[in-house]
């Protein structure tokens, strides 16, 4: 065997796990999962061609009215998970020494430790009715008699925030690593202040940062099941939700399926804009982090 | 420059330290540094790296504070004043450009900062541009801009602004060695051009002796010298300066005959050299003195043991066009830079001839050693 085939043996070996999984986990079911949003139910075991279950979509305003609400939620939480974690980016990048730097990354990522479940049960021990934070609000007698405070929209954006902060926090700390502090000094230097400095320099140097946390945030988030549901309840009307009552409770596949492609298609679309707005493209900020 | 230097010595200072010093906890990095900088001079701070200069500069700059002394500005003291309120401007060694935004914008910045209006922008722009010699620039990204360019629109960056004083921290550091050369010269220029008081850090001399009007050589934290270039070079006032700036040789020896200036030393070696005394330098018989000689200053004739001169042979020579040099091994061992003028003619030295260097005792120089090394 020359050298030349063994490198293309290597290559061949190195890009099969990538391809496998490519193929057989992301494009084969997409694929299956197409066909079946485009069966349309006529009679009992009896499908049809069509666009039957993407109609039903917008034809009932239930829907999309979960989906719109999906997505401001997402979009809300990652304007608080952006606003909460690019302090502190800053500060572990830029403030910190660089040995308490690494110790600080440690504390960023010791939540991803713990399951998300056992995270949504850490917010659900302290947030309900026989809570801590209600039996203390109690023992202080700022209330007279237990507070719920789960099944809620803020309950499900604060577990949210929480669960996905760590995923704003690594790429924005990475982007501002790679700044020169001299590019702050030079900023204060040529006469601004604070506020220009930030809106000026900091804040456009970490903008594919920015984004790219975004939409790694955003897409975690819209897509997520566990979180909403423990810590909103049955009434939180997140749309994944709404896929898994397709697929579970009323068995009904094709309805699932299309419901499924519509998230992704929707949240492909909000990212699509949001780029396009940032004037970022997807190569220089997710793929760069 | 036609006006009258005597007149109202504060008014005519853009930049005044005086017994400045900063300490980092038990470090003192600058120690008790006192100038003035005439205005619409050439000023540089030529030291090692570690000297403390940078400290010095970001004193200045108000990233740092000083511990104790004052700074004044245009005779106006700066201590409380922060760093963006101060009009001393400041070109990053390495530069620091904003890449996100175009050349325009990047010079534009320091004027939106202070609420200049639309035209007026434009106008202050397209004129600096010009006097940069890069008029249609403007719309470039900063990554498409050579190093040259980029140099230039960083001080053009600055002037814009119409500091009190451009401060220069090793700006041509990261130029390869042409570039670097030609820059010197520009950034002269520039100097002349925008007439402003130009503080130039460097740890390289040439640059500082090239360019500068005066120059202070600092040290451990301290001014050792303050003077024009050819003063720094010709008259070193410590044995640090004479060290760093231009290349010596350098004896280690004991004073062995003093009369008025001239001094005969004993080297480590064994050999006698006559040379003057340093200026304000206390030499008294017997003392441990440092011996500087330059290489331009040494005359080397052909065949050993002239009258008075030092016998030694050649051991390799060290071409380098006009700047060539001979190494000379003594008698006694010591090796010796001598400059020598090579042609590439048969007329020439070559490894292994016997020579003799000679040099007039008032072009070397000595200084009490065994202090500071």
């Amino acid at each position: 065997m020359n050298y030349r085939a063994v490198r293309r043996l290597s290559l061949i070996l190195l890009f099969a796990p990538f391809a496998l999984w490519i193929l057989l986990l992301i494009v084969l079911p997409h694929i299956g999962m197409g066909i079946l949003s485009l069966r349309e139910k006529v009679a009992p075991r009896v499908y049809e061609f069509g666009f039957g279950n993407y109609i039903g979509f917008f034809t009932e305003p239930i829907y999309w009215h979960i989906l719109a609400r999906t997505a401001f939620m997402s979009l809300f939480v990652t304007a608080i998970a952006l606003l909460i974690g690019f302090p502190v980016a800053y500060y572990v990048a830029k403030i910190a020494g660089p040995r308490s730097r690494g110790a600080m990354f440690m504390l960023c990522l010791i939540p991803l430790w713990v399951s998300d479940l056992i995270r949504a049960f850490g917010w659900i021990l302290l947030l309900r009715e026989t809570g801590l934070i209600s039996g203390f609000l109690q023992w202080t007698g700022l209330a007279a008699e237990p507070v719920e405070m789960l099944y809620n929209d803020a309950s499900v954006i604060i577990g949210l925030v929480y669960t996905v902060m760590l995923f704003m926090i690594v790429p924005l700390t990475s982007t501002l690593e790679g700044m020169d502090d001299a590019m702050v000094e030079a900023g204060y230097n040529l006469g601004g202040n604070g506020f220009t400095v930030l809106r000026r320099i900091i804040i456009p140097y970490a903008m594919p940062g920015i984004v790219s946390g975004c939409i790694i945030v955003f897409m975690l988030t819209a897509g997520s099941y566990l979180t909403p549901v423990l810590l909103g309840g049955k009434n939180s009307s997140w749309f994944t939700q709404t896929i898994y009552d397709q697929f579970i409770t009323r068995y009904n596949w094709e309805s699932g399926a299309a419901f499924g492609f519509l998230l992704l298609i929707f949240t492909s679309l909000v990212v699509w804009i949001g780029l396009k707005l940032s004037g970022q493209t997807l190569s220089s900020t997710v793929a760069r982090s | 420059m036609a006006t009258d230097m005597n007149a109202t010595v504060s008014a005519d200072h853009d930049l005044e330290c005086s017994n400045v010093c900063k300490n980092f906890g038990s470090v003192q990095a600058v120690k008790d540094v006192s100038f003035e900088i005439p205005s619409g001079s050439f000023f540089s701070i030529l030291g090692p790296s570690g000297c403390g200069k940078t400290t010095l500069m970001r004193m200045i700059a108000g990233f740092e504070d000083p511990s104790s002394g004052d700074i004044r500005i245009k005779g106006r003291s700066v201590l409380n004043v922060p760093p963006n309120k101060r009009n001393v401007k400041m070109v990053f060694q390495h530069l620091a450009l904003f890449p996100m935004m175009n050349v325009f914008e990047n010079i534009a910045y320091g004027l939106r900062c202070i609420g200049t209006d639309r035209d007026e922008i434009k106008r202050k722009v397209n004129d600096v541009l010009h006097r940069i010699a890069l008029p249609d620039v403007g719309s470039r990204e900063i990554h498409q801009l050579s190093g040259g360019q980029k140099q230039r629109i960083a001080i053009a960056r600055c002037m814009v602004l119409d500091p009190d004083v451009l401060l220069l921290d090793e700006p041509l550091g990261a130029l390869d060695l042409k570039l670097r050369e030609a820059m010197k010269i520009e950034l002269k220029l520039l100097q002349h051009q925008f007439d402003t008081t130009f503080v130039y850090i460097t740890h390289d001399q040439s640059e500082a002796l090239v360019m500068s009007d005066r120059v202070a050589v600092m040290n451990e934290g301290r001014f050792e010298q303050i003077g024009a270039p050819q003063e720094l070079y010709h008259r070193p006032q410590t044995a640090f300066v004479a060290g760093f700036v231009g290349d010596s040789n350098r004896w280690s020896g004991r004073v062995a005959a003093r009369s008025g200036d001239e001094v005969a030393v004993e080297t480590a070696g064994g050999l006698t050299v006559r040379c003057r005394a340093g200026a304000g330098a206390e030499i008294a018989v017997g003392q441990q003195v440092e011996l500087f000689v330059r290489p331009e200053f040494i005359d080397l004739s052909r065949g050993g043991g002239g009258e008075g001169g030092l016998a030694g042979t050649i051991e390799s020579l060290l071409f380098n066009g006009a700047n060539s040099r001979a190494l000379v091994r003594l008698s006694t061992g010591d090796h010796v830079e001598v400059d020598v003028t090579l042609t590439g003619g048969p007329e020439d030295v070559k490894p292994g001839e016997a020579v003799s260097l000679a040099w007039a005792p008032a072009n070397a120089v000595c200084f009490p050693g065994g202090a500071r090394r």
